[in-house]
């Protein structure tokens, strides 16, 4: 019953390690925009404009509140509808940096939420202008709160990226999924995607928090 | 008026998938509250190795995707002799995968309720076990609403996966109809609202009224 | 009541004061919190604010630098502040008039608000840097002169979470400086203190009064230093002045009911 063979998953081994990679650019690429993204939509929530922060704020909403597996095949299918076909690693990382975006923007919102309202007002008093209120003082306090919530997404992203595989990204999953049937076998390449999952994702958890407090150390507020 | 025709055509078709959706975010829900009690409480345990136990759940179904969890479920299974139905394989994967993640909002809400309440309790000589259900257990509850409706969400976009082990839900039906009229905005939109709809109108203002009633029935608000 | 055109559109002739409140209402939502202010602060002048809790003595500051007022106007150094000419008529000022006429202006708080990510150098320097465009050396050289002055060269490279809180508000006074500011404010710069070092804080200020020409307004709870220091007191009662005059005509000789009952509290309570 119990049929584990070693021989067959020391043979597929090296085509998983090549789809990790695969994966790990995957989940970085997705989250290099999500960050920018997530600031953006954080910042166009503060805006004095009524309408734009309520469209923004509806929009986080939405995202948040659907599936990503549907986001990937509605950005991935709705191209073509109009002429623009975009490749899957394309779609992908524009679904999934969206997705992620709007979480992050979330904790962003925390963080400028954290700022105290005496940080705004030295920076009155000095006469600085909104962009150098943001840039210099405010988003750099911002950011070292977040850091957990923005480590805990970078997890959560990586985890996620299996959903791509149903566009045909070749990452973890689409591998392992073309290895079993092209061999008939699943037990070994989806018992291997579960542990190298977990190898990455559990250390992964310690260093963000290790990177968290020498963050708040090196930008002086501990 | 194109769209109303789309919807005409294709209108039961994404009611059916809607019901085969709630019922698998019923019973997932089900089974992850079941467990986040059960593991979140177990993690709490004097005994280190009842700890252990609860903590190597946590963390396996925390530490790897839920697709991964929902293919190992159900395509490797069943080499063990344990084949499930691809609807009960569904939700049992969800619901032990939220399950994973709402045992750390248990355990972080039991071990905030005040020290004062546990020692209070103590002090009437409780049994360990009628201490937790009738005095720690519903303050913690009350802490422990807000994130679960977060969760609750997340668990209604997780159930959107079952969908790619043929499970028939919203999520399946909307690619089928993508795929039969390629009308993809029409097909993927439709669904897209319709689980907004269901997540911001009908699980948000259902868990705040659960928690303002909770809150009430402590006595805090 | 009360039209803009009422209002000149800068103030002319030989004695120009540094500060003019004149007419100031500010209302927060619909509890009246100042009613009808006038308030003339001269060059060089050092004004202390003082009365009982709630009576508006941190609006009064508050109003000329991060709150808009709802009538009157108020002018700094002959120019209007809170209004702006256009096409010769005052109009209420833009966020972009109202930085550039608050320039004049240094703020310290209760708080120190201190920026936590930069050393008590960088952000003495923050402000000439990147508001006043010196250049980095410029700037240091002048933040490193305020912070000996007010005694924190040693500390320069700390940040101010290992800084006592006396330390910070002297470097928070050394940041303001740095912006060579005409009118300095400070709203209770002492309270937050451990009595132990609120001196060191008093000794910063009391130097400032006797080298240098600043116009100052000060809202303190520490009648002994005020009357020390201050060429005025204003004695503010519900949202207006009830009595003013020079620290030995308010302290020694009190007319107002109110000021004799409040100076007498303040009194029993040290
Ligand atoms: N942002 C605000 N919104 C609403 N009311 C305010 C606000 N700031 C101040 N007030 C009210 O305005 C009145 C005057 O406040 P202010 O801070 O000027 O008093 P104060 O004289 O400085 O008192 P204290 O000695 O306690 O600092 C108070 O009644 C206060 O409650
Ligand atoms: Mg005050």
């Amino acid at each position: 019953m119990f049929d584990w063979r070693w021989d067959f998953a020391w043979e597929i081994l090296p085509r998983l390690i090549v789809a990790t990679g695969n994966t790990l650019i995957a989940a970085g690429a997705g989250y290099l925009i999500a960050i920018v993204l997530g600031l953006v939509l954080a910042l166009a929530q503060r805006t004095p404009l009524r309408s734009l922060s309520w469209i923004v704020r509806e929009f986080v909403e939405f995202i948040r509140s659907t599936p990503l597996v549907l986001q990937i095949f509605f950005v991935f299918y709705v191209g073509p509808q109009f002429g623009v076909r975009l490749d899957p690693w394309t779609a992908g990382m524009i679904a999934i940096g969206l997705h992620y975006s709007a979480y992050l923007s979330e904790v962003y919102r925390g963080g400028f939420e954290a700022v105290p309202k005496g940080q705004w007002e030295a920076c009155t008093s000095l006469s600085m202008s909104m962009r150098q209120t943001y840039v210099r003082v405010i988003i750099p306090q911002a950011l070292p709160p977040s850091v957990a919530g923005m480590g805990n997404y970078l997890v959560g992203i990586f985890k996620d990226t299996p959903m791509l595989s149903v566009i045909g990204v070749a990452e973890l999953m689409h591998a392992a999924n073309a290895i079993g049937s092209e061999n008939y076998r699943f037990l070994e390449p989806f018992t291997l995607v579960g542990i190298i999952f977990l190898a990455i994702s559990l250390p992964s958890a310690g260093l963000i928090k290790l990177f968290e407090s020498w963050v708040r150390r090196r930008i002086g507020i501990d | 008026m194109a769209y109303l025709e789309f919807l005409a055509e294709f209108g039961s078709r994404f009611l059916d998938g809607s019901l085969i959706t709630v019922a698998q975010f019923l019973l997932s829900a089900a089974l992850a509250i079941a467990i986040a009690l059960g593991f979140g409480l177990l993690k709490l345990a004097r005994h280190w190795v009842v700890r252990g136990v609860a903590t190597l759940y946590i963390e396996l179904f925390r530490g790897t995707s839920l697709l991964v969890q929902l293919y190992w479920i159900f395509f490797v299974l069943p080499l063990f002799g344990l084949t499930l139905e691809k609807f009960t394989a569904g939700f049992l994967a969800v619901g032990m995968n939220l399950g994973a993640y709402g045992a750390e909002l248990v355990r972080g809400a039991v071990r905030s309720v005040p020290k004062g309440q546990w020692e209070a309790a103590y002090a009437l000589s409780m049994s360990p076990a009628r201490r937790m259900w009738r005095i720690i257990l519903p303050q913690a509850l009350v802490i422990m609403l807000p994130g679960w409706g977060n969760l609750l969400i997340e668990l209604l976009k997780a159930t959107a996966l079952v969908s790619l082990i043929s499970v028939t839900d919203l999520m399946f039906e909307a690619k089928q109809v993508n795929s039969t009229t390629f009308l993809s905005i029409q097909a993927f939109g439709t669904a897209l609202v319709i689980y907004y709809v269901f997540a911001r109108f009908l699980l948000t203002p259902a868990m705040r009224r659960l928690e303002l009633s909770m809150a009430r029935r402590i006595g805090k608000a | 009541m009360d039209t803009l055109t009422a209002y000149p559109l800068k103030l002319d002739g030989t004695d120009v004061p540094m500060v003019r409140f004149m007419n100031v209402t500010k209302k927060y939502g619909a509890l009246t919190v100042l009613e009808n202010l006038n308030l003339d602060i001269a060059e060089g002048e050092m004004v202390s604010i003082i009365g009982p809790s709630g009576s508006g003595k941190t609006t009064v500051l508050r109003m000329l630098m991060l709150e808009q007022i709802n009538s009157g106007v108020i002018y700094v150094d002959g120019r209007p502040l809170t209004h702006m000419n256009k096409n010769g008529a005052l109009v209420p000022a833009d966020r972009r008039y109202l930085r550039t006429a608050r320039e004049p202006i240094g703020m310290c708080f209760q708080h120190f608000n201190l920026f936590p990510h930069m050393t008590a150098l960088q952000n003495c320097m923050e402000g000439p840097v990147q508001v006043l465009g010196l250049t980095k050396r410029e700037a240091r050289e002048r933040s490193e002169e305020l912070l000996e002055l007010v005694g924190m060269s040693e500390k320069r490279d700390q940040h101010p979470s290992r800084l006592s809180g006396g330390q910070q508000q002297r470097v928070a006074i050394a940041r303001a400086l740095a912006m060579r500011p005409k009118v300095m404010l400070f709203d209770e710069v002492t309270s937050a203190l451990d009595p132990e070092v609120i001196g060191e804080v008093t000794n910063v200020i009391r130097k400032l009064v006797s080298e240098h020409s600043l116009t100052m307004l000060m809202v303190t709870h520490q009648m002994g230093f005020a009357r020390d220091i201050s060429d005025r007191i204003c004695f503010f009662f519900g949202g207006r002045i009830e009595e003013q005059g020079t620290p030995d005509e308010l302290f020694g000789n009190p007319k107002r009911e109110r000021t004799q009952q409040f100076l007498s509290a303040v009194k029993s309570a040290d």
